[in-house]
Parts: structure tokens; C-alpha cells; sequence
């Protein structure tokens, strides 16, 4: 169990590697990509160019450039933006951190329950009316695209209704840390997380019912039926507790990609300054450094949820335990 | 054998299942009743109705285009229409089910031992440790090796043969009066089959529990039967003790059944006996005698649909004249009736 756990870290470290690799590729040596003449401005003369060459050390083979790179990021951690001199780019990125992970935790505690809900409620009244609302009403909120949903939410919360009694606790757009206003910090998130739920509880709701149904089919839940032990343990302990495969992978891809910055659309609607907006930003101004901190940094949460959800899974299901 | 009244009453049975192409039935009209500590087979080839009959007795057919009607009285009690709680009371405690394939009849994410004590304590007051206790002992009654750490194993880390004993020690954690067997050896090998039909042949003795077994296989039943009902096309054809049915059978499918067995003594036969054609597709039921189409002993009468009569507890649904029936199997076999 421990060896299968340090090998599979190891592959972790190599699959960064991998990636941080191909990322700096992409950015540093794809041609017509040459950062330096970014970094000169417009217009700027061959000398100016080489000056700048010289100056990032751009110049250098490929390999010392990863390498000087890796080790501004990771070590001495004082590697800057192209852009916006004198911004260190690892400051920067550990600041939006815990403003991406605190709506994408709500968002997942918000459409784990939502998402069981749904999808055991219309899994065990398959057919009925509603079984087809709770379908209708999930692929209403799986086709509403969020930036939309969130606009919406702030039209109605920060304008039309915001001074009415409904809305007038809603703050203004932005984030407020946990540490310094629990209170504010909840108020600040309530509606970016159910925006950004929304669509998870749709996604989830509707694979979990699927899986729920086909798993009633199988022969052992006939099994569980003639034990006499009702049907609602039948449904919770053995079809539903066998149906969380499919949604636990599912949960740990999407709550990787959200924290590695897939919840940008939310975090520009709402003026969140996290990850995902600030990757945004890094890419409009092609700020080289911080977009290959941000690339790193988000593929390092989706190999790590991969991770938590194969170790997940040991717990899960007992046939993955024993096929190491 | 007791005379008090018996342990199961099927009457007038029938399962049908709406389909696109009309009303289709699996089981029409099958009665029969059970002893106490009575171990009875139910034989007839896959389709016949055999596994719907039982499904039907405990309302497990969780199809919403079934459509179950007559009426299956336990202890006096109609099953039939009960509410679920009043089921679920019997379901496990009282009637305990088998079923055909181990492999996909246990929970795959519970240990065993977890799936027994959850059908204990359904039914039981008793502690989590005293029904994990029960458990161990069951597993053992069974003949499953070192019990103690087999209660903690998953099924996928059980032989097939284990695991059934396992749910065979499922079924019996609550001293049913009734356990119903649905093919329990039918998806295992020859050697674990004699093992898995032993148990169940003693647990009449230890655990004082009627026996209804399902097969397609003749040998089977005459290992461990005390009577045997044949089923065609969704029908009782004939019903008889071991001796009577094996000895005598009445009915020419059961002739052909019994036919298509090789005789252990006497000369053998060039070709065994084989039933000609293919049993009945349910949606095109033939009129009259659903063997009728197959038999070689077809008139006129078998254009209505016979019933089961007979006398000697030995009934068969068959309008042949009883008295030339022996003579006309042997006609169709050749053999001398062992």
C-alpha cells in the first residue's frame, strides 16, 4: 500500500515535470513567441532587442533557460512579470489562491449534496413526474451558460432588487478574506458559489440517476431486496454506495480543473481576483512568467485531484484495492 | 408429514409482462402448495417460468410492466399485494432466496460478513458484535473455510463456490421456514454443484426449513427432491413425488425430459431421446396444449388447454389415456422404464 503510494507520487513529480516542460516550450520557443521583443515594446531597435535578450537570459540554450526559469520559480521565487515590472510572479499567484479555493469549495460542498440529491431522488421515482421535473429543471442548469447566470445574479442582487428588503445584505462585487470577516467572506460567496453549482448540480444529478438506475438492474440489489431490509437501505447502501464511482471521478477531474483556474468565467463576473482570472489576465498581455506559474500551478491541482481520487477509490470500491 | 395446513399455497399464479407487442405471459395459472420440511423440485428448460414463479412468490419482479395476479398464501397470510414493510418482515426472515449466479448476487463494495449482519439486524434486535458472532457460525455451518477472516472479505476475493455459500449462509441467517433455491449450482462446477446440493439437503435436517429448488437439471432433483413439479410454457405439466415422476412420468415432455437423461444400467441407447422443435416463443402461444405443437401423441383433444389431474398426489396435465401412457413411452424410447 505504501510503495503503490510513493510510486505513485513519483509519477506525480514526473507528470509536472512533463508539463512544465511543454508549457515553456510552447510559450519560450514557438516561433514567432520570442519574448523578448514583447518585453523591448514596440518598434524597439536590434540593440534594445539583444540588450533585453542578454538581460533575461534569453539568449541562453533552451535547457539553461528551463532550468533558470524552474529555478526563479521554485527556489529563490523572485522570477517578475514581463508586464508589469517588478510584480513577482509566485506572490502573486499564492494571493489568488485562496480566492479560487474558497468558491470552488463552496461550490463543490453546494453540488456534492445538490448533485446526490438530484440524482437519487429522480433515480428512485424513475418515470414519475418528478423524476422528468428534476431531469427538465438539471438540463435547464447544465445548458445556462454562467457567465449569464452570474450577470443575471448581479443584475438582480446589485441593482434591480439590491434595495429591497430581499438583497440589501448582498456586498458589493468582490472578495473578503475568511481571516479577516467570516460573516462577509460567506455573504461575499453565497451567490458565486450557487452560480457556479448550478451547473455541476445538472451535470452530476443526471449522470448519478443514470448510474443509479442501471445499477438497480444488477442482480445483487435483488439479493438486497429478499433480506427484507427496506428499500430505502436497498437504494442508499447498496445502489447508491455502488453508483459513486462514475461521480467520484467526475468530481475529482472537475474540482482539479475549477481550482487550477477552469472557474475564470465565475471569478470575472464576480470580480474575484483568483487564479482563473488572474491566468486570464496573464494571457491577454502574453505575460510569459505568469502564465507558465499559473499552467504549473493549475496542472499540479488536476494531477492532485487525480491522485486524491484514485486513493478515494481505494475506500470506495474494494476491487481497486486489491488490484495493486 | 404434518397434517396442519401447508407451509406455502401458490393458486392460479400468473405473471405477464406488457410489451410492444401485447401482453406477453411468463406464468399462467400455476398452483401448487409446499410442506413443511418439504424439499421440492421445480425443473422445465430456461423460459419455462420457473424463476418468474419464484420471483413472483416473494414480489421480486420489479418491472413496472409486470402484471402479477392469483394468490400465494404463506402460513395463511396472502403475500400477493402486501405492503412493503409487511413484505420486507417476511422477505429474508421467514422466505430466504438463492439465487442462480454468485458471482453478481453479493454486493460488491460490502464484505460478506457486513452483508449478513445486515439482514440479522433487520429482522433481529441484536448487537452489531452477537449478529458479526452469528455470522462466523453460519459461514462455518456452511462449510466455508477459516470463517473468521472469510466474514471479512469482499466478494471478488471469493471462488464462486464460496460466495455461494456465503449467500446460501445469508439466506439462512434468520432460520427461514421456506428457502427458495433459484438454479444455486447451475453457474458453478460439477465437484462444488455435490457440495452446494449436500448442504442444502441437510438443511432440512438442522435447520428444519422447507426447500423449493429450482433446476434445469434432472440430476439435481433426483438427488434432492422430495417432489418435483416439471414447468412448460409457463405451466405446471405434471406434479409427482421423486419416485413416481422418475419412476412413471406421465407427461410425454416429461418423457422426453427423463428420455434425454443416458441410463446408467442396461443397454445404451444409440441416440438419446430428444424433444423435437423448441419450446414456444411466449408471445405466440400455441391454442390448446403448449406441448402439443412438439408431441408426437397429438389428437384432437389437445386443441383445449388440459388441466392438472391425477390421483396418488401423481397429476399431470396430459389427455392421454393414463392407462396407455406407459406403453406409449416406450414406443417413443424404446427403453424399458427403469
Amino acid at each position: 500500500m505504501l510503495a503503490a503510494l510513493v510510486s505513485r507520487l513519483g509519477q506525480m513529480v514526473l507528470v509536472m515535470f512533463g508539463i512544465s516542460v511543454v508549457a515553456f516550450l510552447i510559450f519560450f520557443a514557438t516561433p514567432g513567441a520570442d519574448p523578448s521583443a514583447r518585453i523591448a515594446g514596440r518598434n524597439a531597435s536590434q540593440e534594445t532587442l539583444a540588450q533585453v535578450r542578454h538581460d533575461f537570459g534569453l539568449d541562453r540554450p533552451l535547457p539553461v533557460q528551463y532550468a533558470l526559469m524552474m529555478e526563479r520559480l521554485f527556489i529563490s521565487r523572485d522570477l517578475t512579470s514581463f508586464v508589469n515590472r517588478g510584480q513577482k510572479v509566485v506572490p502573486t499567484v499564492l494571493e489568488a489562491i485562496p480566492v479560487t479555493l474558497s468558491l470552488v469549495l463552496g461550490a463543490a460542498v453546494l453540488w456534492v449534496l445538490g448533485g446526490l440529491t438530484v440524482g437519487v431522488v429522480a433515480g428512485a421515482t424513475r418515470g414519475t413526474w418528478l423524476d422528468r421535473t428534476l431531469m427538465i429543471l438539471s438540463l435547464i442548469g447544465v445548458s445556462i451558460p454562467v457567465f449569464w447566470l452570474g450577470e443575471v445574479a448581479n443584475l438582480v442582487t446589485q441593482s434591480r432588487w439590491h434595495d429591497t428588503w430581499l438583497f440589501s445584505w448582498v456586498p458589493p462585487l468582490g472578495y473578503i478574506a475568511f481571516t479577516e470577516d467570516p460573516w462577509g467572506w460567506f455573504k461575499a460567496l453565497i451567490i458565486p458559489w450557487f452560480t457556479l453549482a448550478t451547473l455541476y448540480i445538472g451535470l452530476y444529478g443526471r449522470v448519478l440517476r443514470a448510474s443509479m438506475i442501471e445499477t438497480m438492474q444488477e442482480d445483487f440489489i435483488r439479493t438486497a431486496r429478499a433480506k427484507g431490509i427496506g428499500e430505502r437501505r436497498v437504494l442508499l447502501s447498496h445502489g447508491l454506495r455502488t453508483s459513486l464511482v462514475a461521480f467520484v471521478t467526475m468530481f475529482g477531474l472537475d474540482f482539479g480543473a475549477l481550482v487550477g483556474g477552469g472557474a475564470l468565467l465565475t471569478e470575472v463576473v464576480f470580480g474575484l481576483q483568483g487564479v482563473g482570472k488572474l491566468t486570464y489576465g496573464a494571457l491577454q498581455t502574453l505575460d510569459l512568467p505568469m502564465i507558465l506559474a499559473t499552467v504549473i500551478y493549475a496542472s499540479f491541482f488536476v494531477v492532485m485531484a487525480n491522485f486524491i481520487v484514485d486513493v478515494a477509490f481505494v475506500f470506495i470500491d474494494p476491487r481497486v484495492r486489491d488490484a495493486h | 408429514m404434518p397434517t396442519d395446513a401447508p407451509l406455502l399455497v401458490v393458486e392460479n399464479l400468473c405473471v405477464s409482462f406488457r410489451t410492444e407487442g401485447g401482453v406477453v405471459p411468463a406464468v399462467s395459472g400455476v398452483s401448487f402448495s409446499i410442506e413443511r420440511r418439504e424439499i421440492v423440485g421445480v425443473v422445465g428448460e430456461s423460459g419455462s417460468g420457473k424463476s418468474q414463479t419464484l420471483l413472483a412468490i416473494l414480489g421480486l419482479i420489479s418491472s413496472p410492466n409486470a402484471v402479477v395476479t392469483g394468490s400465494v398464501r404463506f402460513l395463511g397470510q396472502e403475500l400477493l399485494g402486501l405492503k412493503r414493510r409487511a413484505l420486507d418482515a417476511i422477505r429474508g426472515r421467514q422466505i430466504a432466496m438463492i439465487f442462480q449466479d454468485p458471482m453478481t448476487a453479493l454486493t460488491p463494495v460490502h464484505t460478506i460478513g457486513d452483508q449478513i449482519v445486515e439482514q440479522i439486524r433487520a429482522h433481529e434486535s441484536v448487537s452489531r458484535s452477537a449478529a458479526r458472532k452469528r455470522s462466523v457460525e453460519l459461514l462455518d455451518a456452511v462449510g466455508l473455510p477459516s470463517p473468521e477472516s472469510a466474514v471479512d472479505r469482499y466478494p471478488h476475493q471469493l471462488s464462486g463456490g464460496m460466495r455461494q455459500r456465503a449467500v446460501i449462509a445469508m439466506a439462512l441467517s434468520c432460520n427461514p421456514a421456506l428457502l427458495i433455491a433459484d438454479e444455486p449450482t447451475t453457474a458453478l462446477d460439477v465437484t462444488v454443484q455435490a457440495q452446494i446440493l449436500e448442504l442444502i439437503g441437510r438443511l432440512r435436517d438442522t435447520f428444519g426449513s422447507a426447500v423449493i429448488l429450482v433446476t434445469h437439471d434432472l440430476g439435481v432433483v433426483a438427488e434432492v427432491a422430495d417432489r418435483v413439479l416439471v414447468m412448460y410454457a409457463g405451466r405446471v405439466v405434471e406434479e409427482g413425488g421423486k419416485g413416481q415422476l422418475f419412476r412413471e412420468p406421465l407427461h410425454p415432455y416429461a418423457w422426453g425430459l427423463f428420455g434425454s437423461i443416458p441410463p446408467m444400467h442396461g443397454p445404451r441407447p444409440a441416440r438419446l431421446t430428444a424433444i423435437p422443435g423448441s419450446p414456444p416463443k411466449l408471445s405466440q402461444m400455441p391454442q390448446g396444449c403448449a406441448f402439443g405443437p412438439r408431441c408426437t401423441f397429438r389428437h384432437e383433444a389437445c386443441a383445449a388447454q388440459p388441466s392438472l389431474g391425477g390421483a396418488g398426489g401423481h397429476r399431470s396435465a396430459c389427455f392421454l389415456p393414463r392407462d396407455s401412457r406407459q406403453d406409449l413411452r416406450r414406443t417413443l424410447t424404446g427403453r424399458i422404464p427403469a
